[in-house]
């Protein structure tokens, strides 16, 4: 049998091994932290603020010429949940594509980002929303009207995502 | 000199509820609140705020939440001792605080009224060592008739522990008992007047005897018999609900009843030092009677708040490290601290 020896009385010194003054030292650090500062945050009324680089629920991008998505499916490709689908439908106008249908089911994406950083339109991002409750399993598929997000309340994410790009698009 | 015996009866059962109503349930939701309060500040933590001011009604949702849970008997458990069990846990627990001295007597007219329920049992000592060692049948039945791996081990593990440190806690006792001349716990506080409490003649027999109350109340870092980590929740893994709650409560009376015993033991259970001479007090004045209720709750609050500190500061133990402790170190000492008290007792008289 693989049996290791127990070296603990080698290891520890006399004080160490009658335990107490090692238990005092203890006791008296947990006592000097009952008086720190308390660092809870009361939630419903202290709301938490993300910066940029905060990665909440995925929003599709809405510009002042529309929806920037063209329908590519490559979010849906990559997504490592399955939780993105896109039906592909085309228009006469200039930029031809567009999602009819785009649904993102939050019940199952992880918030990994993986759809934003595959976008060549830049038309997913990371949102700063947080607050993701549903009282039923069908709330929790979102279509396109509650994705498509106005670019103004998105900035914050679109620079941090430019300031950390590896290749120019 | 006593009232009758119907009268005394009567007297005895009103001790019991206003025991029960007034001490064992309000201590045990304090020590809930107040766990859950020291664990946050250790932790730099708010701890319960939400229900009722600055959280105060806590326990009282949390018993709301465990009475309305679903109460789950496994198929295979043997129906009649699951069921048991937690009764044993809480009788035994409960049935502890009859011998506490909560105060010497108050004169009421004149009838003698004790501030305990059974003041004058003279072996009331070896009754809570014997009520200790039954309390183990609890968590081991709830272990063995779980039909559950986790639990049995745990109820395993609690029988060996508490039978290990029984022994100590027992032997640590003997000190007291030799100076006190007593075996009656109202009498050993008696001896202790003047601010001649046994601390101070047994600081090792105190040592012992505390270390020996954390194992026996399941209380960390002897928590062994409900190690989570190993165990999932021990001897309590198969119960839910009230029953759960019961188990919950009992380690709660159990903690109040160790307090109780290290300050009447050790730190002159009721007696109020200096003050009564002070005030010009006599033995019987409600006044005294009441400022030895409020110094006796004062001094158990205080180890009800070490228990608490302890738990949230100290890892748990291995199992070769308690019994090495149990059996190696502190039955020694035990025994060491009953032959050096004999012997400066026998040079000094
Ligand atoms: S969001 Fe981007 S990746 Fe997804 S379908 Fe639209 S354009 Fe393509
Ligand atoms: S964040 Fe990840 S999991 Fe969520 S939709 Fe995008 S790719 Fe899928």
């Amino acid at each position: 049998m693989n049996v290791t020896e127990n070296i603990e009385s080698q290891r520890l010194s006399f004080w160490e091994k009658i335990y107490l003054p090692e238990i005092v030292k203890g006791m008296a650090l947990t006592l000097k932290q009952m008086f720190e500062p308390k660092m809870t945050r009361q939630y419903p009324e202290e709301r938490f603020e993300p910066t940029g680089s905060y990665r909440g629920r995925p929003v599709l991008v809405l510009d002042e010429s529309g929806e920037r998505c063209v329908a590519c499916g490559l979010c849906s490709r990559v997504c490592p949940a399955i939780a993105i689908e896109v039906q592909a439908a085309e228009t006469e106008r200039e930029k031809e594509r567009f999602p009819v249908k785009f649904e993102i089911n939050m019940l199952r994406c992880i918030l990994c980002g993986f759809c934003e950083e595959v976008c060549p339109e830049e038309a997913i991002v990371m949102s700063k929303d947080y607050e993701m409750v549903f009282e039923n399993r069908e709330d929790g598929i979102l279509g396109k009207d509650k994705l498509l997000v106005p670019i103004a309340q998105l900035q914050d994410r679109l620079e941090y995502l430019r300031s950390h790009q590896y290749y120019e698009h | 000199m006593y009232a009758p015996l119907i009268e005394e009866t009567l007297i005895a059962a009103i001790k019991v509820v206003i025991l029960l109503f007034g001490v064992v349930l309000p201590g045990a939701s304090a020590c809930v609140y107040f766990e859950r309060k020291i664990s946050a500040w250790i932790q730099q933590r708010i701890g319960p705020n939400r229900v009722g001011p600055l959280g105060l009604l806590q326990p009282i949702a949390d018993v709301v939440k465990l009475l309305l849970k679903e109460d789950i008997v496994p198929a295979a458990a043997d129906k009649k001792f699951h069921f048991l069990a937690p009764l044993i846990s809480i009788t035994i627990a409960v049935a502890v605080f009859a011998v506490i001295p909560f105060g010497n007597y108050v004169l009421i007219g004149n009838t003698y009224t004790y501030l305990s329920i059974a003041p004058h049992l003279n072996v009331s000592v070896l009754y809570v060592l014997a009520l200790t060692s039954i309390g183990v049948y609890g968590i081991t039945l709830a272990g063995w008739s779980s039909n559950n791996k986790y639990s049995l081990l745990g109820g395993l593990r609690s029988a060996s522990q508490m039978i290990s440190y029984e022994l100590s806690m027992g032997l640590s006792l003997i000190g007291v008992l030799m100076i006190g001349g007593s075996l009656n716990l109202n009498e050993l506080v008696i001896a202790q007047s003047g601010l001649k409490w046994n601390v101070f003649y047994q600081p090792l027999g105190f040592l012992i005897f505390m270390i020996a109350s954390y194992a026996e109340t399941n209380r960390s870092p002897f928590d062994l018999p409900e190690a989570e980590p190993e165990l999932v929740g021990g001897y309590h893994t198969e119960y839910s609900g009230m029953k759960f709650g019961i188990f919950f409560l009992a380690e709660y009376a159990n903690m109040i009843a160790a307090s109780a015993m290290m300050v009447t033991f050790f730190f002159g259970g009721w007696q109020v030092p200096f003050l009564p001479e002070i005030l010009g007090l006599h033995d019987g004045d409600l006044l005294l009677g009441l400022l030895q209720l409020g110094a006796f709750t004062a001094k158990v609050a205080v180890f009800l708040f070490i228990f608490i500190w302890v738990r949230w500061s100290l890892p748990r133990f291995r199992y070769d490290q308690l019994m090495n402790l149990g059996w190696k170190v502190l039955l020694p000492l035990a025994l060491l601290n009953i032959a050096v008290t004999g012997t400066v007792m026998f040079f000094l008289k």
